[in-house]
């Protein structure tokens, strides 16, 4: 073999095993190596080198048959926040160490049906719950890359961090992500890769454990865009089994992919120039605008006023959905059990939640219920609902001027594990460019622009109009194309 | 408005969370500094605004009200902490 089979990616690792140019059991095993040989990332909390291989056979006896299916011969990551039959599914919390699920989720059970093999279950932050991957009952993610000249252990990104840096270390050729303020888009941009958030309603949520319902969105994350598209068509769809499924049909992404972007008008969002904005982000979104010029576009100035809004409004809503999501663990139907010694009901559920939630699912927990009681409910939840309802409306007005929009994903490279941990309000600052896109349910994606000084790569993100993830994907790919992004972490793991 | 411990241990009794002392006292200074910036929404101009729910324009759908699923008790049961005679079991709720 030529190649090092797992520096392909998926369609190339789709195309080549169609072409005979190698065997799916080939791919499987590459990369289940990879896996086995990449502990050091800790980024996978389950390993499923049978999943793998099985999927890996039935795509060759397919190939054989001449039955081939979209994603025969490609192997995935899947985010720990997937159910899967039979393979445990934590959260990457205690609460749920060691529940087995008796069900398998609507976009697994499409991925597998689809060809593709499971190579594991990735870590994450705890119930998807930060930007770091350091509240993870199962230890921290340690990204691929580290700074020149430093061996400090860097973050890769969060919540989608084991997604992140299995990817970006070629221990899977992609990977599930969910976003629910950021989690898809802010570690693929921390470990230059792509991810893309569809619109809202466009993946079902069934089967993958909530946080907060009416921002939770799955995603692709690959190293390239094509393979982003090829990826998320296969994760879309309209599911009966999700109350907030759209019933739409999913669009030909990949076929339809095309870098010209003459005609289509970029939005730059001056209030996304914030204050202390690092000047390597400020030349990252001016390069990213030169990109997009290149390709045709025209770019255009707009104002999103409520923009410094999006984060406080997040961070009600989210942790006030969460408390009421998270109300499910209670140590009775599943999961962990603390029964202290002549305790009643009340106690072993507050015993079971003390021990089984970190302390961040327990602060967001703790904020949700204090927003939603009683004499707060309308200060905190309702004005945040409001002005979610004006973030929204910004985005509106904004498009009768844009197609797109473009900004960078965060407002700096990855910082090193334990640099933002202690206060966490600042680890909440890191998602000031991704939250308010959430808020309004809206496809964005980050692409890789570009290194900063010290090596880290720094993303580039797009923000489309409802339902438009064709235009997000092709202005991705105007990018991809003039950004020449090839750096790669070197393999000290 | 700012939170002391014993708004932290009311919340955390609603929450259904068992607190320590200490962690209660950590909690206070945390919590204050994240509803302080919470507040500033405060000032937005919300005059006529509606709250919203549902980010994406959509349909809440009916389905037939009919069974489809069942029979999958053992399944359901599964990882329950402990399950007896085919239900959840949990302590003593009637003295």
């Amino acid at each position: 073999m030529m190649t090092d089979l797992t520096d392909l990616g998926i369609v190339a690792l789709r195309d080549g095993f169609r072409a005979g140019d190698f065997s799916a059991r080939e791919v499987a095993t590459a990369f289940s190596d990879a896996v086995a040989a990449g502990k050091g990332l800790n980024a996978w909390i389950v390993e499923t080198p049978d999943h793998a291989l099985a999927a890996a056979d039935a795509a060759d006896a397919d190939r054989a048959a001449g039955t081939l299916k979209p994603l025969s011969g490609v192997p995935l990551g899947i985010k720990d926040l997937f159910c899967t039959k039979g393979v445990q599914t934590t959260a990457a919390s205690h609460i749920l160490e060691g529940f087995v699920p008796e069900y398998e989720s609507t976009i697994t059970t499409k991925l597998f049906a689809a060809g593709a093999g499971m190579l594991g279950k990735l870590n994450l932050d705890q119930f998807a719950m930060g930007s770091s991957n350091e509240t993870s009952a199962f230890g921290n993610v340690v990204s691929p890359w580290q700074r020149a000249g430093s061996n400090a252990a860097m973050a890769p990104g969060g919540s989608s961090g084991g997604s992140s840096a299995a990817v970006a270390a070629r221990m899977a050729p992609g990977a599930t992500g969910t976003d629910t303020g950021g989690s898809i888009r802010q570690p693929a941009a921390f470990v230059g890769i792509s991810g893309i958030k569809p619109t809202y309603g466009r993946c079902s949520r069934w089967g993958v454990v909530a946080f907060a319902s009416s921002l939770d969105q799955a995603g692709p994350m690959a190293r390239s865009v094509r393979d982003c598209a090829a990826f998320l068509e296969q994760m879309a769809g309209f599911d009966p089994k999700d109350s907030t499924s759209l019933d739409l049909a999913v669009p030909a992404w990949e076929r339809d992919l095309s870098s010209d972007l003459r005609g289509k008008r970029i939005g730059v969002p001056k209030e996304y120039r914030v204050d202390g904005m690092p000047a390597e982000i400020e030349a990252l979104w001016e390069r990213g605008i030169a990109f997009l010029k290149d390709a045709g576009a025209e770019i255009v100035e707009v104002s999103l006023p409520h923009t410094k809004y999006a984060l406080p409004t997040y961070y009600i809503i989210a942790p006030a959905e969460a408390s009421s999501n998270l109300a499910r663990y209670d140590g009775v139907r599943y999961g962990e059990r603390e029964l202290p010694e002549g305790a009643n009901l009340q106690d072993m559920y507050a015993a079971t939640r003390s021990a089984g939630f970190g302390a961040e699912v327990k602060r967001r927990i703790l904020i949700g219920t204090y927003v939603l009681s009683a004499g707060f409910y309308d200060a905190y939840y309702t004005q945040a609902q409001k002005v979610r309802a004006l973030i929204a409306r910004d985005f509106e007005q904004a498009w009768a001027k844009c197609d797109l929009l473009l900004t960078p994903t965060a407002p700096s490279a990855a910082f090193a594990l334990g640099e933002k941990s202690a206060d966490p309000l600042s680890m909440y600052l890191n998602d000031v460019f991704t939250v308010p896109s959430s808020l309004a349910g809206l496809p964005a994606m980050s692409v890789p622009g570009g290194l900063d000084a010290a090596g880290l790569p720094l993303g580039l993100q797009i923000i489309g109009k409802p339902l438009d993830e064709q235009s997000v994907l092709n202005a991705g790919l105007a990018i991809e194309e003039r950004a020449g992004f090839t750096a790669r972490p070197g393999k000290w793991w | 408005m700012s939170v002391d411990a014993n708004t932290v241990r009311k919340i955390a009794g609603l929450a259904r969370i068992a607190v320590t002392e200490e962690e209660t006292a950590a909690m206070v200074p945390e919590l204050n500094n994240i509803l302080g910036w919470i507040e500033q929404l405060g000032e937005v101009d919300v005059t006529g605004v509606q709250p919203l729910a549902a980010v994406i324009p959509n349909v809440l759908r009916w389905r037939d009200d009919v069974v489809t699923d069942g029979d999958i008790r053992d399944a359901v049961l599964a990882n329950a902490p402990q399950a007896e005679h085919g239900f959840f079991a949990v302590p003593k709720v009637i003295e």
